[in-house]
């Protein structure tokens, strides 16, 4: 939460001789371009820099709601809460993390599960709060994902996941380890059914969640300049001793080496996710008027120039920057190269 | 007792008494004088010592013995346990892994497919076998091979033993966490048998994921962790120093894990570790696994899965 702190300057904010009219918490600085955004219009554009399209971590449950059809949401075992098997102590002991992270985030434990419809159409939705103890998979979280797959296994409907995540939650030791066995094969379950499973991963995601369910989608998809690996790349720069390549476990980087599906724009995922989903289970798309009123605002050019910049462009057919962008009339098309048919009314 | 000279270090005592009985031996074998009763002696205080020391092993320690450099590997076992085994080589698109290796084999006649990790004894092999650090081509050998197995209805028996997956660049290249993934995902149905035993090193993801089936045995001095001490002594006390303390809070061993309900059966090892008495570890493992299998080819496929199935929903504890 740092980059929230890093309000407007302080030289900026005493112009007003020295009243402080502005209240606290109103500009934010995008810690990419140096911007100074207004906050609420950060908030509208899904913390997205509306100048520099830098995707900035956005919380769970915001992410979530944003996502999902306009109350539409429910959420699935909202009080499931961690315990503290092995007594576990390091400088801080594992219970006082716990309610530590609790208070700092409001959130039970890194996974927020939810029911609710994507243009209509019921799926199920969960993303990883990294606030809370680094996104770490412990047998709550893994308990969580489990339930949100067997619920759609019971609804036969989708099942998407937002991954922010450092692995497996060390302070539960090898049961967080049998996590990673355990919503794998709960997504082998729902392979064997033909329920689609989407993975987004978004900034960062390592370790045992990356070596399990954030892999196994199918189809993977990342957010722009997202970190996705297995190791963290300081581990590895300590193994191999020399600098890692430019772009290293970057969404474009694993694009490029065959990982990922494609990558898409946060303010773009909606759109682009309820597309995939209605041609997975082959129904014709609903009208989008009716779907989120309180729909991002409008993607800048640039943001065109990001994704697309970000991929090598022989990996790139032509893209039409005007085209795209989930309000364009014409159509839209992505980083991957591909476009999709044009969105009517 | 020994047939190795390479004692660690809360084995000194041990080593010195070990010492003593050599240098009697030598010069009793040298001289007229008749040490036999010195000797005798010795070594009955050397058993006491020894079970002692043994009784009473920290979570440390017991790393140390899962990592002994003479310690039993995957090829050692097969050697012993297998009447035959005819190794299999590479993922089919990219290389082959020595750090992962595995082929066909008859256990007590039965034809099986055997995986696992392996470490080198001597410099140029540790290299060649990359400390037992499988790249992805290596997961997706043991991956190619597990759905031979599946294909010719025989069961699938891994040794696990491995510091963990390697993070090198070639291997996020290519894909360590899909590979990794990959098999956690296809060993949950896989229709046939698997026996899942840790014989050293169970280091996190890159053990896991030869590590899913319907029984999960370990080695009685052998480890397995979501994180090695070191690395989380660095990362939690930012001190690798606190090792130590890291592999204690852990709860790395086979007792505890059998405690959790983690590991279905420990696997006894003469005192001292393994490498103390190969022929001895390496015949308990065998019967252990011969009567698993008997037991698990009683059921149907799918009440093999379903088992395997449940078994994995449980793992986990937590409060609504």
């Amino acid at each position: 939460m740092s980059w929230l702190q890093k309000l407007m300057p302080s030289r900026i904010r005493t112009e007003g001789g020295g009243k402080k009219n502005v209240p606290e918490g109103i500009w934010v600085k995008c810690n990419q371009c140096q911007s100074v955004l207004y906050k609420p219009e950060l908030e509208r554009n899904l913390e997205v820099c509306p100048k520099c399209n830098h995707h900035m971590p956005i919380r769970a449950r915001d992410r979530l709601t944003r996502f999902l059809d306009v109350e539409s949401t429910e959420e699935l075992n909202p009080g499931m809460t961690s315990v503290d098997v092995l007594k576990f102590k390091d400088s801080k002991s594992y219970k006082s993390r716990l309610s530590q992270a609790q208070k700092a985030t409001g959130e039970k434990d890194a996974l927020i599960t939810m029911t609710g419809t994507l243009e209509g159409k019921p799926v199920v939705a969960c993303a990883f709060e990294f606030r809370f103890m680094g996104g770490s998979m412990g047998a709550v979280v893994g308990e969580k994902f489990t339930r949100a797959a067997h619920h759609a296994l019971t609804h036969h409907i989708p099942l998407i996941c937002f991954s922010a995540t450092g692995g497996a939650r060390m302070q539960e030791a090898l049961l967080s380890l049998m996590q990673m066995a355990k919503t794998s094969a709960a997504l082998a379950k729902m392979a064997e059914q033909g329920i689609p499973y989407i993975s987004v991963l978004t900034h960062p995601t390592t370790g045992g969640v990356s070596a399990s369910l954030g892999m196994l989608g199918d189809i993977n998809i990342g957010e722009p300049k997202a970190l996705i690996g297995f190791a963290g790349p300081r581990v590895i720069k300590q193994i191999v001793r020399e600098t890692l390549p430019e772009g290293f476990q970057t969404s474009e980087f694993l694009l490029e080496h065959g990982a990922i599906d494609m990558i898409l724009d946060r303010r773009e995922m909606r759109s682009r996710l309820a597309a995939l989903l209605c041609i997975l289970s082959n129904t014709p798309r609903q009208s989008r008027l009716e779907a989120n009123s309180e729909e991002c605002t409008e993607l800048p050019e640039a943001t065109v120039q990001v994704t697309v910049d970000a991929v090598a462009s022989e990996h790139t057919g032509p893209t039409i920057p005007d085209a795209v962008g989930p309000r364009s009339a014409e159509g839209s098309a992505s980083s991957d190269g591909t476009a999709i048919g044009p969105d009517k009314p | 007792m020994s047939q190795s000279n390479n004692f660690l270090q809360f084995e000194q005592p041990i080593a010195e008494l070990d010492a003593k009985i050599r240098e009697l031996r030598s010069v009793g074998s040298d001289n007229e004088m008749n040490l036999d009763d010195e000797i005798a002696k010795l070594e009955e205080k050397l058993q006491v010592q020894t079970r002692s020391i043994f009784s009473d092993l920290s979570s440390w320690q017991i790393s140390q013995i899962a990592r002994h450099p003479d310690r039993p590997y995957s090829e050692d076992y097969i050697r012993m346990m297998f009447d035959e085994y005819h190794e299999l080589h590479g993922d089919r698109h990219f290389a082959d892994d020595q750090a992962l290796i595995g082929g066909l084999a008859r256990l007590e006649g039965e034809p099986v497919m055997v995986i696992g990790h392996q470490k080198g004894r001597e410099t140029r092999e540790k290299v060649r076998r990359n400390f037992g650090m499988p790249r992805p081509e290596g997961y997706r050998k043991a991956l190619r091979l597990m759905q031979m197995a599946e294909r010719f209805n025989m069961p699938i028996l891994t040794f696990i033993d491995t510091p963990g997956a390697y993070p090198g660049i070639g291997a996020e290249e290519r894909g360590q966490s899909e590979a990794i993934a990959r098999n956690l995902f296809e060993m949950a149905r896989l229709k046939v048998p698997i026996i899942c035993t840790i014989i050293g090193e169970g280091g996190s993801g890159g053990a896991l994921a030869i590590g899913v089936g319907d029984q999960v045995m370990m080695m009685e001095y052998s480890m397995y962790s979501v994180i090695s001490p070191e690395g989380c002594a660095s990362i939690l006390w930012k001190d690798v120093k606190f090792a130590e303390e890291a592999a204690s809070q852990l709860g790395i061993t086979s007792r505890t894990l059998k405690r959790l309900g983690l590991i279905d059966q420990v696997i006894p090892e003469p005192l001292g570790g393994a490498h103390r008495d190969r022929s001895m570890v390496a015949d308990s493992l065998k019967k252990a696994l011969v009567k698993q299998l008997t037991s698990l080819r009683k059921h149907s496929t799918d009440e093999l899965l379903e088992t395997r199935y449940e078994r994995l929903m449980s793992y986990g504890v937590f409060q609504e």
